[in-house]
């Protein structure tokens, strides 16, 4: 099932800006200690990767572990250099995928 | 009588009393003079607690400090702000309190000192000294918990939560909007007072646009990623006003980040929304009260002994409604006043060398999503490992899928509730 993704990267720019990126997935970032009612363990699904490419270059990435919350929200800054395409991935248990992308104008 | 001829019986006797004496050191009993309690906050819970205190013991001297000498009750002013009723209704005098035999003082603390037990006014009367105090302070907003929430956002887009000048504002700039204008109100994280009521007043606005401003629209940014009742408002809202509410929760985005005052603009972390009218609910704490006396903690609210309501952090001193952390209990109108016949009970137990019962507590809650239409929440509390909590199933909410008659049954019994309350706290 496709997770909601929202991304917030300023679509103008000046070149050598430092801009930041907002980015939130919907996830329930199950951490695997915890049992349901009838004290069954409820398996592990949890995000464990995030990158962010820049027109290919990679230029952010992050771990994810248990004890990070549902809904991850990661934010984080980078210099605007041309324009293009930012992409940002996630990865993550049961072979969890999901892309997003944004486009930004640098002038 | 010495202790060696002493009877088994008589011995307990004696020990039993001199425990009293010991754990109850009060000069005043001692002396035989009036015990005096001062209860600080005119709402619900303090206005409660005053006269339950007076029944139960007609020999201790109550005094009720409230800030203004009309009260401005906060249930079912949503409807109010909605034009279903006047706000006018809303008031309430306190010269049935003064009829009881309790003195009213129209002032505000800017003292107290638990030690001494103390408390001194804005009035520049005398200041006071109490055997008990039991505090119900109500909460307040935090300003500044996102860049640009001053005060004259705070005016301009009012949260309307105790304030009956803010609730006729809101009127007005109802009224005053244009067809195809935008209603934004923002939801604030728990603990807050009243949980569903951001959502009652986004109904009942959208009951006043669907039949004035059809075009126009409410957004509800939440800071929560669900709320109490939901599924019950989901089903009415599009039963009722499909497509005029829209409620954006916080893994879509809808936690405030940032407001503009001077055009009305709402931003999340990855939208902006330009509103007509805004109606901003902060995060709260506990009332400013609750700071002078040293009741709060660090969370901002009031950690309380169950049994007696008395706070954690200062003897002598009560902690009731809103301003209380009292587990599962939700801050409501209700949930205070049966705080207040329980605090006043212990009150009157303690005053007299008794020891308090184990209390039972209730709260009902309901909500109007349309005049002939309400959903409704009622739970009792018991005390569990030093807390509050719901008696085995939890609160008792309005069935599902339920037929009109059902919803408009609940809301008859919302308009009786609110006579009935208002009639026991302020009658």
């Amino acid at each position: 099932m496709a997770a909601r993704t929202l991304i917030n990267v300023p679509p103008k720019a000046k070149r050598g800006e430092i801009i930041q990126i907002k980015t939130l997935i919907s996830h329930i970032m199950e951490n695997g200690f915890r049992s349901d009612n009838i004290g069954k363990p409820i398996p592990r699904d949890i995000i464990t990767a995030f990158t962010c490419a820049y027109n290919g270059e990679k230029i952010f990435e992050a771990t994810l572990y248990p004890a990070i919350s549902a809904n991850p929200f990661i934010t984080f800054h980078t210099v605007a250099t041309e324009s293009g395409m930012l992409a940002f991935q996630w990865t993550g248990d049961n072979g969890f995928s999901q892309e997003a992308t944004a486009k930004i104008t640098v002038e | 009588m010495t202790a060696a001829r002493a009877t088994r019986r008589q011995f307990l006797k004696t020990t039993a009393a001199a425990a009293s004496v010991v754990a109850f050191p009060a000069p005043m009993l001692a002396q035989g003079a009036r015990p005096n309690v001062v209860v600080i906050g005119g709402g619900f819970g303090g206005t409660a607690c005053a006269r339950a205190l007076r029944k139960a013991d007609p020999a201790i001297a109550i005094t009720l400090i409230t800030s203004n000498d009309r009260y401005f009750a906060s249930p079912h002013s949503n409807a109010g702000i909605a034009g279903l009723t006047d706000l006018q209704q809303q008031l309430f005098s306190y010269d049935g309190v003064g009829a009881d035999g309790i003195d009213v003082k129209i002032a505000t603390a800017t003292a107290i000192d638990p030690v001494k037990k103390t408390v001194r006014f804005n009035t520049g009367s005398e200041p006071l000294h109490y055997e008990r105090m039991v505090m119900s302070p109500g909460i307040q907003l935090l300003k500044g918990f996102i860049p640009g929430y001053d005060d004259r956002a705070m005016s301009r887009m009012p949260a309307a939560y105790f304030n009956g000048g803010e609730a006729s504002q809101l009127r007005g700039e109802l009224e005053a909007m244009e067809d195809g204008g935008t209603v934004v109100i923002s939801s604030p994280v728990n603990p807050a007072r009243c949980p569903p009521a951001p959502y009652e007043r986004a109904s009942l606005i959208a009951h006043y646009l669907k039949a004035k401003k059809p075009k126009s629209k409410v957004i509800v940014l939440d800071a929560k990623e669900s709320f109490t009742m939901q599924k019950l408002f989901e089903a009415a809202w599009a039963e009722l006003y499909p497509g005029l509410i829209e409620w954006i929760g916080l893994s879509n985005g809808g936690a405030l980040s940032e407001v503009d005052v001077s055009t009305k603009t709402l931003s999340t972390d990855f939208d902006k929304y330009k509103a007509a009218v805004a109606s901003i609910i902060p995060p709260q704490k506990a009332g400013a009260a609750a700071e002078l006396a040293g009741v709060a903690d660090r969370t901002g609210w009031c950690p309380v002994d169950p049994l007696t309501f008395e706070s954690r952090l200062q003897k002598g001193i009560h902690v009731i409604g809103d301003a209380a952390i009292a587990g599962a209990m939700p801050r409501s109108a209700s949930a205070a006043q049966s705080q207040a016949r329980t605090c006043a009970g212990a009150i009157a137990a303690l005053l007299s060398g008794k020891t308090p019962a184990a209390p039972t507590l209730t709260s009902s809650c309901y909500s109007l999503i349309a005049p002939d239409y309400a959903i409704s929440q009622k739970g009792i509390y018991r005390q569990a490992d030093d807390q509050y909590v719901a008696a085995e199933g939890g609160p008792v909410l309005s069935p599902a899928n339920a037929p009109r008659s059902t919803r408009k049954t609940d809301a008859e019994q919302a308009y009786a509730w609110f006579k009935t309350i208002t009639g026991e706290v302020f009658g």
